[in-house]
């Protein structure tokens, strides 16, 4: 079972690779120029100690310099530093072009994907979670990335690279830092394995406390109006402790990793002085080339470390990344029909049934005609899927079975746009984008002129309070609407829909949010709106209910009574009792 | 920053021993090209092999020593670090737990999560970091070119100009970045913006028809963030390259000053070696160095955020209150009844305008007081002065005859059941919830409770009743199903005084009408406010307080308010049912 788990892992990674490499494909060009210069850099690297070490070699003793070639090699060196710095920064480049332009793509399909996947994928997910998608993991891919470009190759390169140079210097010497350099490879991983788990533990505790502190913090007015402070600390400094134990634990445990190869590392530099030391005393190795070996004993472990950090800096991108495709890979909504819906403000439901997890039939058999003009009350007690109705008529959700039909057209035969926009749409959970008043009053309609903004917003009875803004219709609004109060939220949403005013209307009414004078002067608003459209009310006022030409009584999700004000009081079901509770 | 570093008072030890040890390790480590500059000249040049071993040795004892001093300061930085944020965390947490609501609102709650967890986290490893570099990366630096001056002052003085420059490019490029990082931060901001509007608004986008057009400004942000993104990345890849030239060229020089010296017989081929290893030290140490600043000073920027929370200090806001002569006659007011304003005015702080203007009445033992009007009307504000969640700025609040300034706390709330507006449960069993409200009810008590707030029989339907466990954020009950348990919660310790702060907005007529005659029936000596906004919740109740725009436009029963307050009657009449209408 874990082993299977492990493959599929690994399969997951092999397509998740594939679907990174079709993104790295249109930037081939950039990809070459970095190799091609990343070697070359890698090379003269390696080239310049053994330059260095011939040079020593010049300079034996007293009397004994030979200046000529000396300055010879030293130009040669100048010129080797200087195109290997070329080369560095050239490589550089292209791996930032490439990486930035690979998440830019990625970050780019998978926001075309966000805007055409049901909203039921939208819905059944948590926002929080869809952004870090969209944000964290597509960045962490981009630091996998870069790293992956730029240390992973030069760090191969460079293994093999010192291997070749050092061979060619000294054999024998070479396998002294051959055999030792594994120790330090060894060393670090026994550490990492074992601060593993208690990295885990740490992180798991941050967890707790932050989830403490992210809902005592949070509600914390509840906290004091009970006085649970000090039984909220007391359970604060537990887990405090506890952290503290064991954070203390893995930092201390991995912060060893680097005296240890650092260690390893003197061993290997002494191992190769001494012996190096000695075939010098021999005459088999000068001392220049001594000080080559030593200056590439010191950098050998180097590239190994940095490799073993890319692979799982590289692994982690990955997994990252696999979550970014499964979004950017998922099924979109259903392909439109090309149709353009005219609107006459008939609305047909013949048959519906509908249901958010199979298992729990939510809709069934719901027939409902509405002529143009006509008003439907959508009623019922909190959380019986009024909303579910607005979904089915916006085509937010298709029904499982039956057809709604908008001037005699199933709605699933035109397109989507054409079907959302003959609806204006007011909800209760008020939306506003970061951005200026007007901006948001000509959300539907960004070509609109100023007055007709200006005209929106006084039919919508918003007109007075952006008044009295600091800036007016300029004024710039926060995400989410910012500092302005629910009842001003809303009302700039009915300004939204006042700027458009298509044929047909989906109103829901605010139970508590708008104060009382506002209300009555929304409910003028909504009043001439509705004059001669087509509208569906989720309502909460009786004089809303009673006005409208059908209410449907909905329960459970289901819609038990149907029928106007009068009909359904005589019927005495469900409406009735709901309709005499208020008093 | 520095007020912070009291909590490493103790870890005094801890924190001079950690560096002292790094600089141990970085002496060692200075000696090692001594060491083989001695291999070359004695061991090499005069064929002598058992010196040859002996400094060998001498290598392997200086790493061996090395190592254990350097595991030996791991461990005290690691303690100090750790044992410093365990106690800064606690003492912020204590210190955000005892904030006022005035504090908290001014704050805000992400703030305050933010500042305990991944600031105090960065603290920690900046602390970590700075001990365990601070000293050993300077004194590496420095240390190798003494050495490289004790072997040859000539060749050292390459030194003195390679490692200014050298710190000039690292520091410098570090700079530049910091604020171009800033700048890629802020491309990054608006693309987020944009994916979370997206989500939040996907009903209004699609219902307008502008998924296109948000693609297109997505785009563009991307785009945007791409070319900031690029730009810093060719700034941040010139460091390498320029580093190398200059410690290269270094290399030359040092070579080829060197060559004359030898030549001239002044210093030996291994001294030679000995400064060319010595140049090379230093890169290494200067980088770690400049990813230290950065570190650094990305903690003293959490650090400096965490001491912002910390300085805020009660008195800040109670400065704004001004001084309170009672009136004539509130005292003996006070003690014939539960709750008294006293021409109570309150301004939030940093807000222009009062919420609240001169609030003034009594509510006697058993009464019911409805408080009525629209949003932004000052309801809550109202009832929130009670249990002095918030200090009055003008004139008085009395509860069973005292002032609320002059009751602790916690005795005055232990008076007081308050159910607030926005329905709050914690992560626990509905039981343990419950007993937020009375840490010594009893089963029993829990269910009676329960019934009172007609949550019995949805509480009881549930997988094990009243042990059924919440989520954190409550979000396996449903509003309605929270908002009555948030009143068994203030039920269960049968308050004197029961606030309501329009707690039954998600509760359909007929079950907000059970609930109002269960209250009633729950003892008659309780003093019970409700706020609301429907007319339907406040009728019935002794006394009814109409509020518009912070001030009070109507106090009275149901019929006299309709009578007589026009504000009160527009609402009654927008409510207004075909019963009644007929």
């Amino acid at each position: 079972m874990a082993k299977e788990k492990i493959k599929l892992e690994k399969g997951k990674t092999k397509s998740t690779l594939k679907n990174v490499l079709k993104y790295v494909k249109p930037h081939m060009v950039f990809v070459l120029f970095s190799f091609i210069f990343a070697a070359l850099s890698v090379v003269l690297t390696l080239y310049v100690p053994i330059l260095t070490g011939r040079a020593i070699d010049y300079i034996v003793g007293p009397g004994k310099v030979e200046f000529e070639p000396l300055a010879k090699l030293l130009f040669t060196i100048g010129v080797c530093i200087g195109i290997t710095a070329i080369a560095q920064w050239i490589t550089n480049a292209c791996n930032n072009r490439i990486t930035y332009n690979v998440v830019r793509d990625i970050r780019n399909d998978a926001f075309k994907k966000l805007e055409i996947l049901p909203l039921k994928y939208i819905d059944a997910h948590s926002h929080g979670e869809l952004v870090s998608r969209m944000i964290a993991d597509v960045d962490q891919l981009a630091d996998g990335l870069l790293m992956g470009f730029t240390q992973l190759f030069t760090g191969v390169l460079t293994i093999v690279g010192t291997l070749i140079f050092m061979i060619s210097v000294h054999p024998q010497l070479t396998i002294v830092v051959v055999v030792i350099t594994p120790v330090s490879l060894f060393v670090a991983s026994f550490i990492a394995k074992r601060t593993y788990s208690m990295f885990k533990l740490q992180s798991q505790t941050r967890g707790e406390q932050t989830a403490l502190i992210d809902e005592m913090v949070g509600n914390q007015k509840i906290v004091k109006a009970f006085s649970q402070e000090e039984n909220v600390q007391e359970r604060f400094d537990e887990i405090n402790n506890r952290l503290a134990k064991c954070s203390l634990r893995a930092t201390f445990f991995s912060s060893l990793v680097n005296p240890c190869t650092r260690f390893v590392n003197s061993l290997v530099y002494a191992g190769v002085g001494v012996f190096g030391a000695f075939l010098a005393v021999k005459g088999l190795l000068s001392v220049g080339q001594l000080s080559s070996f030593l200056s590439y004993a010191n950098q050998y472990t180097k590239p190994f470390n940095e490799i073993s950090g890319v692979v799982t800096e590289l692994q982690n991108a990955l997994a990252c990344a696999s979550r970014t495709f499964e979004l950017i890979n998922e099924e979109p909504q259903p392909e439109e029909e090309k149709d353009i819906l005219v609107t006459d403000g008939s609305v047909d439901i013949k048959n519906v049934e509908f249901s958010y997890v199979p298992e729990r039939p939510l809709i069934r058999g719901l027939n409902l005609s509405v002529k143009p003009g006509q008003r439907v009350a959508i009623v019922g007690p909190t959380g019986c899927g009024k909303t579910t109705v607005i979904n089915l008529l916006m085509r937010f959700y298709d029904t499982d079975a039956g057809t709604i039909s908008v001037a005699g057209k199933d709605i699933k035969k035109v397109t989507r746009g054409s079907l959302r926009t003959s609806y204006g749409m007011v909800l209760q959970e008020t939306w506003l984008r970061d951005g200026t008043i007007r901006d948001n009053i000509a959300f539907g309609k960004p070509e609109a002129t100023n007055d007709e903004v200006i005209e929106a917003a006084k039919k919508a009875h918003a007109h007075s309070f952006i008044k009295r803004l600091p800036q007016g219709y300029d004024t710039v609004i926060g995400e989410d609407g910012g500092s302005l109060s629910q009842g001003q939220k809303q009302l700039l949403c009915i300004a939204r829909v006042m700027l458009c005013l298509p044929p047909m209307l989906i109103l829901d009414e605010a139970t508590s949010s708008i104060d009382t004078r506002t209300e009555m002067r929304i409910q003028k608003a909504f009043a001439t709106m509705m004059e001669g459209r087509t509208s569906f009310i989720v309502a909460h006022r009786l004089s809303t209910i009673m006005e409208a030409d059908v209410i449907l009584v909905m329960k459970d999700g289901n819609i038990i009574e149907q029928g106007n004000h009068e009909t359904l009081l005589k019927q005495g079901g469900f409406y009735a009792k709901l309709y005499n509770s208020q008093f | 920053m520095k007020k912070l570093l009291k909590y490493l008072g103790n870890y005094k030890k801890e924190t001079v021993l950690a560096p002292l040890f790094k600089m141990l390790e970085a002496i060692f480590e200075l000696f090692v090209p001594i060491v083989m500059s001695e291999i070359i000249n004695e061991g090499i040049v005069r064929e002598n092999n058992s010196y040859i071993w002996q400094m060998g040795l001498v290598l392997v004892g200086l790493g061996v020593v090395g190592l254990v001093s350097s595991v030996t300061a791991q461990f005290f930085a690691a303690k100090a670090a750790v044992g410093f944020s365990t106690e800064l965390k606690r003492e912020l947490f204590k210190h955000i737990e005892h904030f006022s609501y005035s504090q908290a609102d001014k704050v805000g709650t992400s703030t305050l999560i933010t500042r305990l967890t991944s600031d105090v986290n960065q603290v920690q490893t900046g602390v970590n970091m700075v001990l365990r570099l601070f000293l050993r990366s300077p004194f590496i630096v420095f240390g190798a070119m003494i050495m490289a001056f004790t072997v040859d002052v000539k060749a050292a003085l390459i030194f003195v100009v390679a490692i200014p420059l050298l710190s000039l490019v690292v520091f410098g490029i570090m700079m530049i970045n910091i604020p171009l990082f800033k700048w890629v931060q802020a491309a990054l901001d608006k693309v987020l913006l944009s994916t979370r509007e997206n989500l939040k608004g996907v009903r209004v986008i699609r219902a307008f028809n502008t998924e296109e057009k948000e693609r297109k400004t997505f785009e563009t942000r991307n785009d945007a963030l791409t070319k900031v993104q690029i730009f810093a990345g060719r700034i941040a890849a010139l460091m390498n390259p320029i580093t190398y030239v200059i410690v290269n060229v270094a290399l030359i020089l040092i070579i080829k000053t060197g060559a004359v010296r030898v030549d001239t017989g002044i210093i030996e081929q291994g001294d030679l070696v000995a400064i060319l290893n010595y140049m090379s030290m230093i890169l290494v140490e200067l980088v770690k160095l400049a990813n230290l600043i950065i570190i650094i000073t990305k903690s003293v920027a959490s650090g400096n955020r965490i001491t912002d929370i910390f300085d805020m200090k009660e008195n800040d806001l109670l400065a704004e209150t001004g001084s309170y002569l009672p009136s004539e006659g509130v005292v003996e007011k006070a003690k014939g009844n539960v709750v008294v304003f006293d021409h109570v005015s309150l301004t939030y702080p940093g807000a222009g305008d009062e919420s609240l203007t001169d609030i003034d009445f009594t509510a006697g033992v058993g009464e019911t007081v409805g408080i009525i009007g629209g949003t932004g009307s000052g309801k809550s504000s109202l009832v929130q002065l009670i249990p002095h969640f918030y200090e009055a700025t003008k004139g008085g609040v009395y509860v069973n005859g005292k002032n609320v300034k002059d009751i602790p706390d916690g005795e005055l709330r232990s008076l007081i059941g308050y159910v607030p507006q926005k329905a709050v449960l914690f992560a626990g069993s509905i039981k343990d919830n419950i007993k937020w409200g009375n840490e010594d009810a009893s089963d029993e008590d829990v269910l009676r409770a329960l019934e009172a707030a007609q949550a019995k029989d949805f509480v009881l339907a549930k997988d094990g009743g009243i042990n059924f466990k919440i989520n954190q954020g409550g979000k396996n009950v449903s509003g309605g199903q929270k908002q009555r348990l948030t009143i068994a919660r203030a039920l269960v310790r049968d308050p004197k005084i029961l606030i309501l702060d329009d707690s039954a907005s998600a509760l359909d007529y007929a079950t907000d009408a059970a609930l109002r005659k269960a209250i009633a029936e729950t003892g008659k000596d309780k003093t019970v406010f409700i706020v609301s906004q429907r007319t339907a919740s406040v009728r019935h109740a002794d006394k009814i307080i109409v509020l518009d725009d912070g001030e009070v436009v109507g106090i009275g029963s149901h019929d006299q308010l309709v009578e007589n307050c026009s504000v009160y009657k527009e609402i009654y009449e927008s409510q207004l049912t075909g019963k009644e209408a007929k």
